[in-house]
């Protein structure tokens, strides 16, 4: 037996006991073997500064290689959405609380900064001192809210921060009446914030019609600062603490842990690094309204995080550049059907392996359609003759039916049937589950044609959803999450 | 006093309404100590699927079968349908995380009320869906009814309420009464033990998502015969009925009854008597009040860990 490893995510300072390494060591033991596990072994051995200098360098030589301002925005966009997964990543990962209010605190941050640095007041602090006031505020406003439900247990804690994330809502959409004042001027939002002043001088959102580099690049820097930060809170004696009490409060609680403090305190770091990004966002856009903090950026985020795996701040980091890219390509139908096409592929790859159900299965696929498209157009010319939008329609179009007219009732008993056959499926074993495949793969893909890629918006969060119940159920532990360990 | 009249008589609507949700969540909860964030998104597939029963059947305008009979029929078709939703999503989201750690069925169950909303938003769009129920014979259904004062109450309400307080009387008696019920009651008591003793852990769970979920589905028809649907009600209406259950203590079935009615009361006495802006502030009020002095409750039992 060579050299036992380390555990791969083992601090480097002393590591939380002796027995999570007794724990991890059949793990270890039983990694991936060949090139892959080799690579995988390598890769474990780059220092965590190492990941921050590859995504801070990938960003920033971004604007350099692609002059669009399309892609520096959605690279800016990506930053903001990389910090509020990191301060989510406290709460959640670490701290292994369910704080459902966290996008209420990024709205903190945004209109704390809108109501200090615009004409709706006059007062316009420098960015020097109005940045860590707010970052105060947001932690101020996390202890607050985590401070009712005194034991913190799991599901309280879910229900007041969740109604806390309505109440912040229903504060800034009515907020242009408080006691007769106009404070966060209701749902119209608060229009001509500042931008960003570094020591005198303006950031400046665009130059020449096009999305100019400062933001992103102050947006970088702020999520390599907070990076840095967090993980030496991370490997401190807090860090640790944090995470015995996400395995086992109870126990922690015996050693005479403070785990309520600890728990507020998690909560608190979470909320302050959502409402740091909140003070981004409102500067770069120059406005914020009520209707941008709610329940649909709260699920984004919390993918991002699982996706890519609670407790790793790498993790997080890509899980949120993947999801936005994502959601990005979601947006345009040609990309969007790529995407959906290959994916389709990839699945059934993933789910057969290399074998020679595989060729048959695609074969019948194709095979099938065909069929049925030729079927369909023999008998009502109308049932084949719709057209789709956007790049390959007029290849797919002649493979999957599109009518004319959906006509009210196809859409959702299409759509219905399509998710029971796919749970179903999993459910099934044997042969007749390849051959049940080919009829659901063409029926998804007329789905997809006729019903969800005409509305992309409810359908990106309907792939969010999906993706976030399918991983907590097949890899709870994300692309890159620590994993649990049980010691008994 | 006819205001007075008038605002306890919607408390009493609202009440019922989160009473039937709040006891979807107390069961659940009850037999998996898991909140199930999708509950007010299934309250809300019940009304869509009563608005189709009611297009199936003819629509308000000229309905194939006596009033009191498409009644009767929408509820049960909504009571049908949400229990198969609730079985489909417990058999499928929850049951593989039985054993994980407690955060994974929650982010689980935040995963299905985010894909129903959208899901629903897909097939039907994001308009208002009116059940139109002034139509149904002359709009008997609101001109009917007696008066309190100068305060009519229509008929509409009186079967909403009665028909809610019968729900929950039949559902008291099968979990007090019945040999399933005691099993629920042994296994939201101590889930090894009672798998021990020989009970069907999996058959009581599916049973108790079937009545959770077929509660929520008669409140969604029964609500939405007053108030416009929309495929985005789900996460505020959820919100409130599990409100509710933590309000009145949850895991317990009057508590949660206790906590719809208190939630009820106390929002339409501040729209009655305040303002309709904040009603939400006030719930939200009650509820930390609640989390301050009584964390365990109007009618809950206080938590012991066990190591």
């Amino acid at each position: 037996m060579s050299e036992p490893r380390e555990p791969h995510d083992a601090p480097s300072g002393p590591a939380i006991g002796q027995d999570e390494w007794v724990a991890r060591h059949g793990d270890n033991r039983s990694a991936r073997a060949g090139a892959l596990g080799t690579i995988e072994a390598r890769l474990r051995t780059v220092p965590w500064w190492g990941w921050l200098i590859l995504l801070v360098a990938a960003f920033a030589l971004l604007p350099i290689v692609s002059p669009s301002g399309y892609v520096r925005r959605v690279a800016f966009d990506t930053t903001v959405y990389m910090l509020l997964a990191l301060g989510l990543n406290i709460v959640v990962g670490w701290g292994g609380l369910l704080d459902l209010g966290y996008v209420a605190f990024y709205g903190v941050g945004a209109y704390a900064y809108a109501l200090l640095d615009s004409k709706l007041f006059g007062i316009h602090l420098p960015s020097i001192v109005s940045i860590p006031l707010i970052v105060l505020i947001g932690a101020l406003a996390g202890f607050l809210v985590g401070l009712p439900s005194r034991r913190l247990v799991g599901d309280y804690l879910a229900i007041v921060t969740l109604f806390f994330l309505q109440i912040f809502l229903t504060v800034t959409t009515n907020g242009d009446e408080i006691l007769g004042k106009n404070i966060t001027n209701g749902a119209n939002g608060i229009l001509n914030v500042d931008p960003l002043n570094f020591l005198g001088h303006d950031l400046t959102v665009e130059h020449a019609g096009v999305f100019a580099v400062s933001y992103l690049y102050v947006g970088v820097a702020i999520f390599a600062i907070v990076y840095v930060a967090l993980h030496f809170v991370n490997v401190s004696r807090t860090g640790r603490a944090w995470r015995s009490l996400r395995e086992d409060p109870l126990a922690a609680e015996t050693m005479g842990m403070p785990v309520s403090m600890l728990k507020l305190m998690a909560f608190s770091f979470g909320a302050g690094v959502a409402a740091l990004t909140g003070t981004l966002f409102a500067s770069l856009n120059a406005s914020t309204f009520p209707l941008t903090f709610s329940f649909p950026l709260l699920i984004t985020i919390y993918t991002m995080v699982i996706l890519g795996g609670q407790g790793s701040q790498f993790g997080v980091a890509i899980g949120a550049i993947l999801i936005s890219v994502l959601l990005e390509l979601l947006r345009d139908p040609s990309n969007a059907r790529v995407l959906f096409y290959a994916f389709a592929v990839l699945a059934v790859i993933a789910a057969l392996g290399r074998s020679r159900a595989l060729g048959a299965v695609l074969a019948g696929t194709l095979a099938f359609g065909f069929a049925a498209h030729a079927i369909a157009g023999a008998i009502q010319h109308d049932w084949v003759a719709g057209t789709t939008e956007g790049g390959l329609a007029s290849t797919v179009s002649s493979w999957v039916i599109v009518p004319t007219t959906l006509g009210d009732w196809l859409g959702p008993v299409a759509y219905i049937s399509l998710i029971g056959i796919g749970l179903t499926l999993t459910l099934i074993r044997g042969p007749l589950r390849y051959i049940l495949l080919v009829p659901t793969l063409y029926l998804a893909a007329f789905v997809w044609e006729n019903v969800l890629l005409v509305q992309p918006e409810p359908t990106r969060y309907i792939v969010l959803g999906a993706m976030l119940i399918a991983l907590m159920v097949v890899r709870p532990n994300g692309i890159f999450g620590e994993r649990r360990v049980e010691i008994i | 006093m006819d205001t007075f009249v008038q605002v306890t008589l919607n408390g009493l609507t609202a009440g019922s309404t989160y009473a039937l949700i709040a006891l979807g969540y107390t069961l659940i909860y009850g037999v998996l100590k898991l909140l199930n964030f999708a509950h007010g998104d299934v309250f809300m597939v019940g009304s869509f699927i009563g608005f189709g029963t009611l297009q199936a059947l003819g629509g308000t305008s000229d309905p194939v079968v006596p009033v009191w009979l498409l009644l009767i029929l929408m509820v049960l078709a909504g009571m049908a349908g949400c229990a198969i939703l609730g079985v489909a999503i417990e058999r499928f989201a929850y049951r593989p995380l039985r054993d994980a750690p407690r955060i994974a069925p929650l982010i689980s169950a935040l995963g299905v009320s985010f894909f129903l909303a959208n899901s629903m938003q897909l097939m039907f769009g994001a308009d208002q869906r009116n059940y139109g129920t002034f139509a149904l014979g002359n709009g008997e259904l609101f001109t009917k009814g007696f008066s309190i004062g100068n305060v009519h109450v229509p008929l509409i309400r009186i079967i909403t309420i009665v028909a809610a307080f019968a729900l929950m009387v039949v559902l008291w008696f099968l979990v007090t009464r019945t040999r399933t019920g005691k099993a629920m009651r042994a296994v939201s008591f101590d889930r090894e033990a009672a798998a021990m003793m020989g009970i069907d852990i999996d058959r009581v769970i599916v049973f108790t998502f079937v009545l959770g979920s077929a509660l929520a589905g008669a409140g969604g028809v029964m609500f939405a015969l007053r108030v416009p649907t929309a495929a985005s009600i789900g996460f505020v209406i959820g919100l409130k009925g599990f409100t509710a259950a933590v309000i009145g203590g949850i895991g317990s079935i009057p508590g949660a009854v206790a906590g719809g009615m208190i939630l009820g009361f106390a929002e339409s006495f501040t729209t009655g008597y305040i303002t309709t802006r904040w009603s939400d502030l006030a719930i939200f009020t009650v509820l930390i009040t609640f989390m301050l002095f009584r964390p365990n409750g109007l009618l809950g039992r206080a938590g012991v860990s066990k190591v």
